[in-house]
């Protein structure tokens, strides 16, 4: 009756006004491809109709050209190859040194006194200017460029290795404990997945961290690696070899991110 | 067995939180400790768990716990306390993991918890699919994985709405039922109290040190009827004619703090 009278009252009606939209971080499924290959379209035509001088902005079917013709040549794989050992040894070494300073960190109390003080002290230094101290150290070899790379990777990964274990909800840890479960099995079961989400957005860091420091040092002393083909394409002035350079650098951290979220999906489900 | 709160007493730095605690709980006992706000019993119930360690006085343990109790003294936490990665069964089965039990024995005691607590068919699940009401009776299923011979309840239902919160505790009465498992249920809620516990041990305000002991004075078998729920408002109504004035003091100095 009450609901009947309420609109017999107000016979003219109007809506109400929805303002709850926006605001959600969300993505439509193709707008980056799309926006990616308008802005190729935008420059390949800027280059093709002369508005962009070649020399110093190549268009992009000519950096696919020299891509090509660098794959056919075999520079392409000796350069990638020695960038991706110096990478793939450097990561693993700063890798497991860090995951293990980190740990150390987040559960030992001497650890930490200890280990923060001197990751303050050491992480804000531009590891590549150790570089040349590197060499005179191992020689002018492969050894310098690694230990350059595992250096900064290590940092960064103690730094999110810790920070994550000390992430990691108090209540479980005193819920294991609760259960006497010993140490060992509450770092493996509880601190170790706890701390992983952590962890692995650390790794997506580091492997940044290791392509700038081995191009970084591929620059100051190598003859292969893309670091230094970049360089000497630069010094030629072929500026297509050069952004031939930076475009597998970038599918290369494209590729890494893909296989951190393949990694997170993997590990991290639960989420 | 036996526990006993031994004269405690608690700190945290300048701040006396429990003064001279002293009680006991008979195997297959269950005493409800109950006041306002901030009044220390959390605190004390991590302390008698031994999660905490009191500034003075001792939680102590009296006579040999059964047999086949793989941790005599076990919680029931007010958040769950679930790992968030592991599925139901893996969460049950986590306390047994470092035991000396068989894949077997575990999986047998994993079954049986989970068929006390109808979750069988959520084996597989993980914790962030279920309600809270089924997240704790995970917790509760893991603690009684282990045969404890006496529950730590830390406000195990203080987190679920009030439909969720009557079927636990018809939940928690009918395993508490044959008295072969005593508990301290830590609570602000008396009518969980009044309707669990053997005794109710009521605390002052902070420091918490007991004010009285009530004694509910008929089996939880017999709360359950009409006729009784007269005699347990009546009860009710007495332990916060204890604590009110204190209660109104706390809500002030927590909304102060």
């Amino acid at each position: 009756m009450l609901d009947r009278a309420a609109t017999e009252i107000t016979s003219a009606t109007r809506p109400v006004r929805f303002r709850g939209g926006g605001f959600v971080p969300a993505s439509s499924r193709f707008g980056g491809w799309i926006a990616l290959a308008l802005v190729i379209a935008i420059w390949q035509a800027a280059g093709s109709t002369g508005l962009v001088n070649p020399l110093f902005l190549p268009a992009p079917f000519a950096i696919a050209r020299a891509i090509y013709q660098l794959a056919i040549s075999g520079a392409l794989w000796q350069h990638l190859s020695a960038s991706l050992l110096r990478i793939g040894v450097g990561w693993v070494l700063g890798t497991a040194a860090g995951v293990a300073v980190g740990f150390a960190i987040g559960l030992s109390r001497l650890a930490r006194s200890v280990g923060i003080t001197f990751i303050s002290a050491l992480f804000p230094i531009p590891k590549i200017a150790l570089l040349p101290l590197l060499i005179l150290w191992l020689g002018i070899g492969e050894e310098p460029k690694i230990a350059t790379i595992a250096l900064g990777v290590f940092f960064s990964t103690a730094i999110s290795v810790y920070s994550g274990v000390d992430a990691v909800p108090r209540n479980l840890i005193r819920m294991a404990q609760s259960f006497n479960v010993p140490f060992a099995t509450i770092v493996r079961k509880v601190v170790w997945p706890g701390a992983l989400p952590a962890i692995l957005a650390g790794f997506r860091i580091t492997a940044s961290v290791a392509l700038l420091l081995v191009v970084s040092a591929e620059m100051i002393g190598a003859q292969y690696g893309i670091g230094a083909f970049v360089l000497q394409a630069g010094n030629l002035m072929q500026t297509d070899q050069l952004l031939a350079g930076v475009v597998i650098l970038s599918v290369f951290g494209l590729v890494v991110g893909k296989v951190i979220n393949l990694l997170e999906t993997r590990l991290l489900h639960w989420r | 067995m036996d526990l006993i709160a031994n004269h405690i007493s608690h700190r945290f730095g300048d701040l006396a939180v429990l003064d001279d605690v002293s009680f006991a709980v008979s195997a297959g006992e269950v005493v409800a400790i109950v006041g306002p706000s901030g009044c220390g019993k959390s605190t004390l119930l991590s302390i008698l768990g031994g999660l905490l360690q009191p500034t003075s006085g001792a939680p102590e343990l009296r006579g040999a716990p059964p047999a086949d109790s793989l941790n005599p003294l076990t919680f029931v936490f007010q958040d769950f306390a679930l790992l968030p990665w592991a599925t139901v069964e893996e969460n049950v089965e986590f306390p047994l993991l470092h035991t000396q039990l068989s894949a077997t024995q575990r999986r047998a005691l994993v079954d049986d918890a989970l068929r006390r607590t109808g979750l069988t068919d959520f084996r597989k699940t993980y914790p962030k699919q279920l309600s809270g009401g089924m997240r704790q009776r995970v917790g509760i299923s893991r603690a009684l994985a282990v045969k404890p011979a006496i529950l730590l309840m830390d406000e195990p239902l203080s987190a679920l709405d009030s439909q969720t919160r009557e079927l636990l505790m018809e939940d928690f009465v009918r395993l508490l039922a044959d008295g072969g498992m005593g508990a301290v249920y830590v609570t602000h809620n008396l009518e969980e109290a009044a309707r669990l516990a053997d005794r109710i041990v009521v605390l002052s305000r902070r420091p918490g040190r007991i004010r009285e002991v009530v004694t509910v004075p008929m089996t939880r078998t017999e709360r359950g009827e009409a006729a009784a729920r007269e005699k347990l408002l009546a009860l009710q109504n007495q332990i916060w004619s204890l604590i009110r004035n204190e209660a109104i003091d706390a809500e002030r100095e927590v909304q102060h703090a």
